[in-house]
């Protein structure tokens, strides 16, 4: 049976038979792609011509028709030699408008560092190659922002003692928990206890500073009032006396140590000092600058609040939830435009007495509410994404609720959510576009005024002037949403489910 | 065992007694809450101290009684009575309603525009996908306002005036002063046109339960689509026709100056509208993609094994599943749209929004206006999220 079998199987390979010809080659792909049955024949034919169509009118308005030089609006006339395409002349006369708005021409080489310090540390940090990240990370997170603030106003800002003494609060909580962390050195140590005192004291100090008015004095320039003065003297207190714990120790090195009070003396001298730098006010920012300052803000101000907020709703205490979900769902339900008005109008409303913000802060702070709210759905998606075993890991290993989010849930949440993340910024920049409603010269409101200009009519300018800045508006967005999808695969290290 | 358990209890009995009153997770839960609440009442109460002070010392009175004043200005497009003797209160009504029409076509034209998007881009023809996408890529990185602004100011306002155009047979027009279309007049015996509709209507659903209970019963399916549509469309007209068509249609004709007759939409609308739906139509591709991608190939196998052809497996098997992937997304979406229809205020399209902020500059009443939007918008995210949480709930269970 066996043999007879086998010899019906041949014993040797046959060679392969080329594809049938229907099957292969430049005609099946065509056909598979564009001729597959009669009415994809017709599809094809149709979306074929109206390619053809529609690339012929763009390529002769932005090109053939176009107008690429002249002074005025006359060059861009039919009557005076235009073909009733593109004025892109225009375009070329207000360029500066839509890059920099009003701000003196003499200082744009202070816009032009930022731009130039903005691409260089973002490429550093976002192309993956690029060495040295971490420092990185910190010139682009902490210095960059200091430098863009000095630099685009000027600086040389009048500290109250208040905002002094809280910097300096900030800075004495760094160097306590600094020595905290260190294993041999308890909190409970009495030295460790009086600075903690101290720092108490001072943060109330500052509280009750608020509504109690003490007589105001000045050293070194700076305006304290008795009690900002005294909880400025507290912080240094806690400071030294940390320091002193930490250096008796022997265990910390001086660099975590000494830190904190550096950056704060730094900072404090970056904002006051006089580099001989002109004031320029914020009304004359304007166009793409003042749009990547919005969008920049409200991305740097929604990433932590949204986190904080997505954390507040998945929480177990009550109140906080509640708090955190009617916050969420308020910004959610209403349109930005309401709240850029809410924050034009109202925000004045809402201070003391004497306590001015400016137009561009108002939006701001806006923009920066509208977004965390958006932000905190997207990372609560992450949160929930984590599997249950995660926090009871966590919890098993005896951490504390921050460590816990802070080293096993976050970095899992947010690497799930990283194109949500993406996205939301992608949604915040073109929501800046909204700013100039409220009067603010963003590039969409450079753009509009340019074509209001009554030396530009033209019927063709607003269309020139509108795809120039949905150009500018789409490279930033596509360039992001591909950013995305690239880090999205790069991280994409098998968990996906 | 027992003894062991019993110390540490003993030992953390007496710890928490002496000094860890702050480890106790009931009481930190309980202080962290009520330090919250606090903080927050006495931020809110600074907040409406300072406004309360700000207020008058600005001499503004607060209060909803100024809706009953006159207000004093026109309105572009009222689809309800109003004039500009009629009151504030009534002219934010105007703006809802002019809200709602924007929002309602617009959601509608959207959907159409966006579910053929969003099949064309799995399309297995190259072209259709590659417009598919192109049109994707470029609407979803736009700001909304843009696009706006762009139908606005650099297509409608660039086209020709009225004056001198040339007639076109359709009787559509579309100019720099908006769209012009024909109109039709009822006359009084139409009821009876209108009467048999709803009735064809009445009868189709009928028909429709009917044919679904039968094919349920002996999986037999009889046809559907043509009796309903003989039903709601072709009754109606030959009762119309019957009745000696009692209806006189309004086409404009080009005038010297103006277009004649007709019905006209204002230019503003008709930016405002295809803007939202173009953009809106963008995402919701995606999502309508997303959603057909989700049902895994193994369904569109067995249902081509089954015998069934393209069409009928797109739409009794593809589809069904699909649109319980595509629901949640495709809500926030329509919300977004209504949100968004308050850009009308760029173009001055008058919707609630835009005529909120006139009130506002007329009568300074600015907290109160801020107050009615922002709780009108709101109302409206609710109530959509509700109804289309219920639809998808309904979408869900039919599912088995």
């Amino acid at each position: 049976m066996q043999e007879h079998a086998n010899a019906y199987v041949s014993t040797k390979e046959l060679p392969q038979l080329p594809a049938p010809r229907n099957d292969a080659g430049p005609i099946a792909v065509l056909r598979k792609n564009l001729f597959a049955t009669p009415v994809d024949t017709i599809l094809t034919l149709v979306c074929g011509l109206f390619i053809v169509w529609a690339i012929w009118n763009l390529f002769s308005f932005v090109w053939l028709d176009a107008v690429f030089e002249g002074a005025d609006r006359e060059a861009c006339l039919v009557e005076g030699g235009g073909h009733g395409g593109a004025c892109w002349a225009f375009v070329e006369a207000k360029l500066g408008q839509f890059v920099y708005g009003t701000y003196p021409s003499a200082e744009r080489w202070r816009v032009d560092t930022v731009f130039l310090l903005l691409a260089l540390l973002t490429a550093g940090l976002l192309i993956p190659n690029v060495p040295y990240k971490r420092i990185n990370a910190i010139l682009l997170f902490a210095v960059f922002p200091v430098v863009t603030l000095v630099l685009l106003t000027g600086g040389e800002f009048e500290l109250a003692g208040g905002a002094i003494a809280l910097v300096f609060v900030l800075a004495a909580a760094a160097t306590l928990s600094a020595v905290g962390s260190v294993p041999r050195i308890s909190l409970s140590r009495l030295e460790m206890r009086i600075a903690t005192w101290l720092l108490l004291g001072a943060i109330a100090l500052m509280l009750i500073a608020i509504v109690l008015d003490t007589p105001t004095f000045e050293i070194l320039g700076f305006s304290f009032s008795l009690l900002t003065m005294l909880a400025f003297v507290a912080t240094l207190g806690a400071i030294g006396l940390s320091m002193m714990v930490g250096f008796g120790s022997g265990q910390t090195t001086i660099k975590s140590m000494v830190a904190p009070l550096v950056i704060a003396a730094l900072f404090i001298f970056a904002m006051t000092a006089d580099f001989d730098l002109r004031y320029v006010p914020t009304n004359l920012w304007g166009g793409l600058m003042l749009t990547l300052v919005v969008a920049l803000s409200g991305i740097a101000a929604s990433l932590p609040f949204g986190v904080l907020l997505a954390l507040g709703r998945r929480s177990h205490m009550p109140a906080v939830r509640l708090i955190c979900v009617i916050f969420i769902e308020f910004w959610r339900g209403v349109p930005l435009i309401t709240v850029l008005f809410m924050a034009t109008f109202m925000l004045p409303l809402f201070m003391p007495e004497g306590v001015n913000f400016n137009s561009l802060l108002r939006a701001l702070v806006g923009v920066a509410l509208f977004a965390s709210a958006y932000m905190a759905e997207v990372v609560r998606g992450g949160l929930q994404a984590i599997p249950k075993g995660q926090y009871e890991g966590a919890d098993a290993m005896a951490l504390s609720y921050w460590q816990k989010t802070r080293l096993i849930i976050l970095p899992q949440a947010l690497k799930i959510v990283i194109p949500g993340i993406v996205n939301t910024f992608i949604g915040l920049f073109k929501d800046t576009s909204l700013v100039y409603i409220i009067g603010l010269a963003d590039l969409l409101g450079t753009v509009k005024r340019g074509f209001a200009d009554p030396n530009w009519i033209t019927p063709t300018t607003p269309a020139t002037g509108l795809l120039f800045a949905a150009f500018v508006y789409w490279c930033f967005c596509f360039g992001m949403s591909r950013y995305s999808i690239f880090v999205e695969r790069r991280l994409d290290t098998g968990h996906k489910r | 065992m027992a003894a062991n358990i019993e110390t540490s209890g003993g030992v953390r009995a007496s710890s928490s007694s002496s000094s860890g009153l702050l480890n106790d997770p009931f009481f930190r839960s309980f202080a962290i809450q009520a330090t919250l609440i606090i903080g927050l009442a006495l931020f809110v109460w600074w907040l409406v101290d300072n406004t309360a002070r700000n207020l008058a010392q600005a001499n503004i009175a607060s209060g909803f009684g100024f809706l009953s004043n006159r207000a004093g200005f026109d309105i572009g497009q009222t689809p309800i009575e109003y004039s500009n003797s009629a009151t504030y209160g009534r002219a934010l009504i105007v703006g809802l309603v002019n809200t709602l029409i924007v929002a309602g076509t617009g959601i509608v034209f959207a959907t159409i525009v966006g579910f053929i998007i969003g099949i064309g881009r799995l399309s297995q023809n190259f072209l259709v996908r590659l417009l598919s996408t192109v049109y994707v890529e470029v609407f979803r990185n736009i700001p909304p306002l843009l696009v706006i602004l762009f139908w606005y100011f650099g297509v409608i306002s660039a086209l020709g005036s009225p004056r001198g155009i040339s007639e076109n047979p359709f009787g559509f027009y579309l100019t720099n002063r908006g769209l012009q279309t024909p109109s039709f007049a009822f006359e009084v015996l139409a009821w009876a046109s209108f009467v048999v509709f709803a009735a064809g209507l009445a009868a189709a659903i009928v028909l429709a339960r009917r044919n679904r209970r039968h094919q349920l019963k002996t999986g037999d399916r009889k046809p559907t689509l043509w009796p309903v549509l003989g039903l709601v469309v072709g009754l109606p007209l030959v009762a119309f026709l019957v009745t000696g068509m009692p209806a006189t249609i309004d086409i404009p004709t080009p005038g010297t100056f103006n277009l004649q007759g007709g019905f006209q939409i204002k230019p503003e609308f008709v930016a405002l509208f295809l803007a939202l739906s173009l953009y809106t139509a963008a995402f919701i591709a995606e999502i309508v993609r997303a959603g057909i991608l989700s049902v895994s190939k193994g369904q569109t196998e067995a249902s081509s094994a089954l015998g069934l052809r393209r069409g009928l497996t797109l739409r009794l098997v593809i589809v069904p599943q699909a649109f319980r992937v595509i629901i949640p997304p495709l809500t926030s979406q329509y919300l977004n749209l209504i949100k968004n229809s308050s850009l009308g205020l760029a173009i001055g399209y008058p919707e609630l929004f835009a005529i909120g902020t006139t009130v506002l500059n007329q009568s300074g009443q600015s907290i109160e206006i801020i107050v009615i939007c922002m709780g009108v918008y709101l109302s409206i995210s609710i109530a959509v999220s509700i109804f289309m949480n219920w639809f998808n709930s309904k979408m869900a269970l039919a599912e088995r």
